[in-house]
């Protein structure tokens, strides 16, 4: 029994190509040209999912975007996809699908028997529900989860790649039917550089579907030349199965390119999906329109689709979803589906019209085929359990509120709904345009916007076709003109549409039952989260009144469809039980994205190795080759520690600590940033922005300085030098270079143009290989024959030029370890050569490379603080007890001077740098820790300050902690405790922060 | 994503390159020294948050380097002038006290 539904010919499929797949397992045939909608369809599967909240039943309804319930799971393993719309996935040859809820199958669901207790289940049950208490909210979360079935993400790496592309052009056109293919072939006709993109794996949107004729052939076969017309344009850019999701600011639009999806779950070659990002000067939006379902009890029963649905299915796919069809209906354009179905020679049950005399074209045509008209009734109520059985139907009064006539049995087993259409103003709405409600066409449409967009066709409310397409040429044409191409006068002549005159429709948001609303089986508005009409006035009832509330609280629109289908009527039923209008009620605003858009797409190839740059020092690769272990510190990557066999990180970095403190160490310090500062007022201006003054420090010395925001409290630090008379060479942390460049821009550019200084960023151009401890001297000394390295000719904090191992090289003598230390700076090609100079020279001392751990160690030894490490934007440098290092006597208000007067700044009790040596010195504290003064209190205890850094200190045998304490200087000697997350409680005592050689001598020597 | 127009490389260009440093026209104290705290706390802290106009600046991080300042209505994001730093705004909200 294959395939029972499907009809001998469709217009865009080949039932000669036949295409096997499976659905839940089962093996299933389809045809070329087929979605998976389709192909379930003709094989007669009437359960595709079960719902949100109750677990009921669910069919294909619509074919499109739309669509509310044939949501699936696609593939499986590495490249699965959850939340697939089934009406959107174009059939191959072995697709797996899999309904994403209903357990242990979507036919027999364990769960449904929570619809037995729908009534116990209200809009914001799970508020009313699972509030309470918050710690179970995981078990609930889970079991909600597993029940709702949201479908499954892989847990393995996506094999495919996606890439993205930027483009600009004249004119994006969204959408491909009849009105947007017109507008993009006359924006192209003027010189336009158009992108015209539909999310369909054909252009021609509606007209794919159908039986119109234009211009004496038939509507597919006009298409295809408008197509083919539209490619031989070289400025144009055709871009099916690619849906523009989302509308940013000044006309930036995001397209997802679905390049292979319809050959299978993974690219066998090439790019998966690609993302464009647009910018367009013009965009014309014809997206076209939803029609509008009819909310009647039961209406959710698989068998009740949408008319058009129908229509499309006959016509396009050649299948017939079911045998005895009633239409409901509104309108008069819904007729063209009886005339369909008739045609497609099945059985036309009657239409069901809500008008009392509908007497159009098209009625006057289906009547002439001898369909059966019922006017001025409703269907009131389907009636089935995993099909429609029969339809209730009943006359209804004139506005459609009441029922005034006994209630007929009709049976049958489709039942196709129009409602009227509803404009696709999802992307006008992404601009902030506020949807505009017309009672003409009963919708909103869009509303005006501040970006350059103009909606056509359907989508900005235009439903006739001869008019569709007059109002697109114009718009392409204006477009154009807009964009700076062509006179703005269309040139294309309208197509000859064969078209029928429609009356007037009917609005009909709520079909009446014989029950009242909350008495009547659900008449659902919202099929994906069971939201239906009695919810939301249950929900007024409660006292909500915005519709942006109701829709939170009844999770209306909330499913991966948006609410496409559901919204409007939900709106209207929320304004009716609010008594008052639609416009006054207002709308939901759509954001993006439209449809759901894959992450990899949007990651494109910024993953993995090229998410972000990686840094290297030109010594990287010995780093490397020594079995380093590196660290990231901003984009660099710098060597953290350098295990020898066998060694643990903590035996690695005790080793190398003491290797510093007792002969001799080197660090790559290549990664400092450095600015090079010159101008007639360099002096000026270095003065101005650090704490310290500048004025007086002479060529061929250094200085270390703090720099502080306005607001007092350190931004950065590091070691300024004083190159030459007006020339000055900053260092900075690694992580703050790039942004004390900006900051020292900022001040210049826009606070002291005056001031001539010029900055530029020298941060790669040098290697740096500092040599530290007691030995350092004699090793360098073994390559460095031209600077006088004695302890007068060469003092701390000075500089020299000189030539280390034949090379030029700048030396600085300054030290972060506290021992005697030289920073031996080369250009950056010849880094390697010259490390590997010092290693040798250094050999007979033993010396120890040491990576960026046991430099802090080292330096926390000493109290000195790294910046983002001990300070996070509110220390000053008394804070800090580093009063020595603010100039103030400088007689230029530096920046952040007057704000260390502040009373906040100057009040007691402030948070200030101490030491930590805990009681029992094998207990490292970890950073981070919370220091308490009673360790007995109940918790939440009173928090005092945080441990900032922490270590073993394999000189000192002893842990070493540096923490900010409130009121800390005054403390020595206190005893404070740091409870730790395993539960156990460190006492430690106050110290001060310099732990190792206090009086500085021994980078003195 | 903004399309920003910088007026020292004459070109629009995508707000990637950019970033938003804070409103503009904010002139540091001659002599903060004579401000008592709540003077200097309102040149530090206190910022416009206007619905509609607004003057901000602009760095052109990843181009030229250079501040600029813009004028850009908060509700639409419509950038409606950029323009250098000395330079006085052509649009602005006169008469709102803004």
């Amino acid at each position: 029994m294959s395939q029972i539904n499907r009809l001998p010919t469709g217009a865009c499929t080949d039932s000669s190509t036949i295409i096997n797949f499976t659905f839940n397992g089962k093996q299933l045939q389809g045809v070329a040209g087929d979605t998976l909608a389709s192909a379930l369809l003709a094989n007669g599967v009437n359960v595709v999912g079960r719902s949100f909240k109750y677990s009921r039943p669910r069919g294909i309804v619509g074919h499109g975007a739309e669509e509310p319930n044939a949501i699936m799971q696609i593939g499986s393993g590495a490249a699965t996809v959850p939340n697939l719309k089934a009406t959107q996935v174009e059939l191959y040859e072995g697709l797996e699908a899999a309904s994403v809820n209903g357990w242990p199958s979507v036919n027999f669901d364990l769960m449904s028997i929570t619809g037995w207790f729908g009534r116990l289940m209200p809009p914001g049950f799970y508020y009313k529900t699972f509030m309470y208490p918050a710690k179970l909210w995981m078990t609930y979360e889970h079991f909600i989860r597993k029940a709702a079935g949201l479908g499954s993400a892989p847990v393995q790496e996506d094999p495919d790649s996606y890439d993205k592309l930027n483009q600009h052009c004249d004119l994006l056109v969204v959408g491909a039917g009849p009105a947007g293919l017109v507008a993009a072939r006359e924006a192209a006709r003027a010189g336009a550089r158009v992108i015209i993109a539909d999310e369909q794996s054909e252009f021609g949107g509606s007209l794919l579907a159908s039986t119109q004729r234009i211009e004496g052939q038939a509507a597919t076969a006009w298409v295809a030349e408008l197509v083919a017309g539209l490619n031989a344009f070289s400025n144009v850019q055709t871009l099916p199965r690619s849906t523009v999701f989302g509308y940013y600011d000044h006309n930036f639009l995001g397209i997802l390119e679905r390049r292979t999806d319809h050959l299978g779950i993974s690219a066998k070659l090439g790019v998966r999906q690609r993302l464009h990002r647009v910018r367009a000067k013009q965009v014309i939006l014809a997206t076209g329109a939803f029609e509008r379902p009819l909310v009647f009890a039961h209406n959710d029963i698989p068998g009740v689709m949408q008319a058009s649905s129908v229509s499309t299915y006959v016509n396009r796919y050649g299948v017939a979803p079911g045998n005895r069809l009633v239409l409901f209906t509104t309108n008069d354009n819904a007729y063209q589906t009886a005339i369909d179905w008739h045609r497609a020679g099945r059985t036309l049950v009657a239409v069901i019209d809500s008008r009392g005399a509908p007497e159009g074209e098209l009625v006057t045509a289906a009547k002439k085929l001898g369909i059966d008209v019922m006017a001025g009734c409703g269907v009131i109520e389907a009636q089935g359990g995993k099909r429609v059985k029969r339809a209730l139907v009943a006359r209804l009064n004139h506005d459609g509120s009441q029922i005034v006539g006994a209630v007929q049995k009709l049976d049958c087993d489709l039942i196709a709904c129009s409602g009227g259409w509803s404009p696709a103003i999802h992307l006008s709405s992404h601009t902030g345009a506020k949807p505009v409600w017309d009672e003409q066409i009963v919708g909103f449409k869009p509303g005006e916007s501040t970006q350059q967009e103009r909606s056509v066709g359907a989508c900005g409310g235009t439903y006739a076709l001869s008019a569709c397409l007059a109002e697109a040429v114009l718009a392409g044409a204006e477009a154009a003109k807009l964009a700076g191409c062509g006179d703005g006068n269309a040139h294309f002549p309208v197509s000859e549409v064969e078209e029928y005159q429609e009356q007037p429709q009917q609005a009909l948001f709520l079909v009446p039952h014989t029950k009242s609303t909350s008495r009547a089986p659900s008449q659902f508005v919202d099929m994906q989260l069971d939201v239906s009409a009695s919810g939301i006035e249950l929900a007024v009832r409660e006292g909500f009144e915005s519709v942006e509330h109701i829709k939170r609280y009844t999770a209306m629109g909330f499913g991966t469809d948006q609410g496409k289908l559901g919204n409007i009527n939900g709106m209207a039923i929320l304004a009716n039980a609010l008594g008052q209008s639609i416009p006054e009620t207002g709308t939901t605003i759509f954001r993006p994205s439209y449809t759901p858009t894959t992450f990899g797409a949007i990651a494109g190839r910024d993953i993995g190795a090229l998410f972000d740059p990686e840094r290297y020092t030109p010594v990287h690769r010995w780093h490397e080759e020594q079995g380093a272990e590196f660290e990231d510190v901003g984009q660099w990557k710098r060597s953290w520690y350098f295990p020898r066999s066998g060694e643990s990180m903590d035996d690695a970095v005790n080793r190398e600590c003491l290797a510093v403190r007792n002969s001799l160490g080197i660090l790559d310090a290549s990664t400092l940033g450095k600015i090079d500062i010159q101008g007639p007022d360099a002096a000026e201006f270095v003065t101005r922005m650090y704490s310290n003054s500048y004025l007086k420090l002479a060529p061929g010395k250094c200085r270390y300085g703090v720099m502080l925001k306005e607001d007092g409290m350190i931004f950065d630090d590091g070691v300024c030098a004083c190159l030459a008379d007006n020339h000055y060479l900053m260092f900075t942390t690694t992580g703050g270079a790039a942004g004390v460049l900006a900051w020292l821009e900022l001040w210049q550019q826009t606070e002291w143009p005056d001031l001539k200084v010029y900055f530029t960023s020298v941060t790669d151009h040098w290697s740096t290989a500092t040599i530290s401890g007691p030995n350092a001297r004699k090793a360098l000394a073994k390559v460095c024959d031209d600077i006088d390295l004695s302890s007068d000719g060469f003092q701390f904090m000075d500089w020299r030029d000189g030539t280390v191992a034949g090379v030029k090289a700048r030396v600085f003598r300054i030290s972060f370890t506290g021992e005697l230390s030289y920073e031996v700076n080369v250009p950056a090609q010849y880094g390697r050569p010259i490390w590997e100079a010092l290693m040798a020279a250094g050999e007979e001392f033993d010396i120890t490379p040491y990576g960026t751990e046991s430099m802090h160690v080292l330096r926390a030894e000493k109290g000195f603080i790294i910046v983002g490490q001990d300070t996070d934007g509110s220390m000053t440098p008394a804070d800090m007890n580093m009063d020595w290092v603010v100039g103030k006597n400088k007689s230029f208000s530096f920046v952040g001077k007057r704000s260390l007067e502040r009373s906040d700044s100057v009040r007691e009790n402030r948070k200030q740098l101490v030491g930590l040596k805990t009681i029992e010195g094998a207990q490292v504290l970890t950073e981070g820790a919370q220091v308490v003064f009673d360790a007995q209190q109940k918790i939440p205890m009173s928090m005092q300050g945080h441990v900032t850094s922490s270590y073993f200190s394999s000189n000192l045998g002893h842990s070493i902690a540096l923490a900010v304490v409130k009121g800390g200087h005054s403390r020595m000697g206190q005893v404070v405790y740091c409870p730790m997350a395993d539960g156990r409680i460190i006492a430690a005592e106050i110290v001060d922060s310099v732990f190792y050689d206090a009086k500085g001598e021994r980078q003195h020597v | 994503m903004l399309l920003i127009h910088c007026p020292h490389c004459g070109e629009g260009r995508e707000e990637e390159e950019f970033s938003y440093s804070g409103e503009a026209h904010i002139v540091r104290p001659l002599a903060p020294q004579d401000l008592n705290d709540r003077e200097w706390g309102d040149y530090l802290f206190f910022r416009k948050n206007p619905r509609g106009i607004h003057h901000e600046m602009w760095y052109h991080a990843v181009g030229c380097r250079r501040y600029f300042y813009a004028t850009r209505d908060t509700l639409s994001y419509e950038i409606l002038e950029t323009y250098i730093v000395g330079e006085k705004p052509q649009v602005t909200s006169a008469g709102s006290g803004q």
